[in-house]
């Protein structure tokens, strides 16, 4: 590829950075916030709690993001008439919220299943040491349990998000333009299939990279208690 | 509850296919990360370059750019060098092979890691022990090394399996016949496509709810070989 080319496409690809990022970003945050009630639940003694999460967990990991997102993006057209009814057709008819949304519950069931584990793996002296100071209930969770159960999920929930930023490039097929969409275009107007692809198979590269770096540096953050490891 | 206007059926033949390239995937990945592993611990510098460039390549490129880039990028390349050098050349790369060639190459990259954890959790001495009594290098690698890695290596493979066969959707993209393609011809030929996508969704669940089982089956029976 030319510098011309490079120059001239720059722009787009560069448009289509922000579209990736922008998802995956979207997904993430609103993906962490539901995932920990969820991960909640699933440890709940309470069956009805129990189940429901548990069969939400099972469907959102046994099942392709490929199919996930074409059945929220294609699969609303089916219930037209009742999402326009509840008002919310405006929403499912744009891939964008699409992809957000099912992007969200991928990665929602994913960080919940990571952080069970992780809460799980509290020590038990630990949340008795709590108990014994006087803290119950949410005061526990927030000071103690979920504090050290972020930092036990911590380097799985690095490499999820990353999975996650990746496994956003599935967009593309439902017509956005994140940096696979736009590269898509480009080689549909220029030809040059092997030159576009390979270069933004670099940019993901490095943009993989450039995340599992943040990552490394805010785990050394968290286990800075921890002289052995850092 | 899938009527589908008789495409359900079909659907559920196209699991055939699916399970076809992700079982010719996973071989293809293993052979992969056997060698890959050999190459990571290799003494030429450059077949260990080679070895972490492949995981490294591999694990930090979505599977899409990777399988559009083995689809439509490389014949072009190849017919695009052909042309240089004044030949006419048209390629077409059967999809089944491509897919299957992209998936196993990825997911052997994955392989590659699970196979250098479980070498490196056998004891050095055992390899020694066995060229003391004369084993050759191939020999050692056969009796001792591979059937104790396998072991080790059981949990890993397990969750490659499981994300590899749902990366088998990606292929519908490059019209294989699997799960994903008719489920997407179903869907529009009966305009319903929230009851194609959902059959062809638990069609998923189910070899991966089966894929569970027969892990936690094969992974008691190897917990039982290792005992003795």
């Amino acid at each position: 590829m030319s510098m011309e080319m490079i120059a001239e496409y720059g722009a787009r690809l560069l448009d289509g950075f922000w579209v990736t990022i922008g998802i995956t970003s979207l997904s993430v945050l609103i993906g962490l916030m539901l995932a920990i009630p969820v991960a909640l639940m699933r440890l709940s003694d309470y069956k009805v709690l129990k189940w429901p999460s548990y069969a939400f967990i099972f469907y959102f990991r046994g099942t392709p993001i490929l199919v996930q997102l074409f059945l929220v993006y294609y699969g609303s057209g089916q219930f037209r008439v009742e999402l326009t009814e509840l008002g919310l057709w405006q929403y499912f008819r744009g891939a964008y919220f699409c992809a957000v949304f099912t992007l969200t519950l991928n990665t929602c069931a994913y960080t919940a299943e990571i952080f069970r584990g992780a809460i799980k793996s509290v020590p038990i002296g630990v949340i008795e040491a709590g108990r014994a100071c006087g803290m119950s209930g949410i005061l526990l969770y927030r000071r103690v349990i979920l504090p050290q159960a972020l930092r036990i999920a911590w380097p799985a929930y690095g490499n999820e998000i990353i999975f996650l930023m990746q496994a956003s490039s599935l967009v593309s097929i439902i017509t956005l333009l994140d940096l696979t969409g736009v590269a898509r275009r480009i080689i549909s107007e220029t030809f040059a299939v092997y030159e576009v692809y390979i270069l933004v198979a670099l940019l993901y590269l490095i943009i993989t990279y450039i995340l599992a770096f943040i990552f490394k540096r805010i785990e050394r953050y968290l286990q800075r208690h921890n002289k052995a490891l850092s | 509850m899938f009527e589908l206007g008789g495409y359900t059926p079909i659907i559920i033949a196209a699991m055939k296919n699916t399970l076809l390239v992700g079982v010719s995937a996973m071989v293809l990945a293993v052979v992969f990360g056997l060698l890959g592993s050999w190459a990571k611990v290799a003494e030429k510098f450059w077949v260990r370059w080679l070895a972490n460039t492949y995981t490294t390549v591999v694990r930090g490129v979505p599977e899409l750019i990777l399988l559009l880039l083995f689809y439509y990028g490389f014949p072009q390349l190849v017919q695009d060098l052909a042309e240089s050098m004044g030949y006419e050349l048209l390629i077409d790369i059967n999809p089944f092979l491509a897919g299957t060639l992209t998936i196993g190459f990825i997911y052997g990259a994955f392989c590659t890691e699970v196979f250098r954890g479980a070498f490196a959790s056998i004891p050095a001495g055992q390899a020694e022990a066995a060229n003391a009594l004369g084993m050759s290098d191939f020999l050692i690698f056969r009796r001792i090394l591979l059937p104790q890695a396998m072991y080790f290596a059981l949990p890993g493979l397990g969750n490659v399996w499981m994300v590899l066969v749902k990366a088998t959707a990606l292929i519908s993209i490059i019209q294989l016949d699997e799960i994903m393609r008719m489920a997407k011809i179903a869907a529009n030929a009966t305009r319903e496509p929230f009851t194609a996508y959902l059959l062809a969704s638990l069609l998923f669940l189910g070899i991966t709810a089966v894929s569970m089982i027969g892990q936690h089956f094969l992974e008691k029976r190897a917990a039982k070989a290792g005992e003795h």
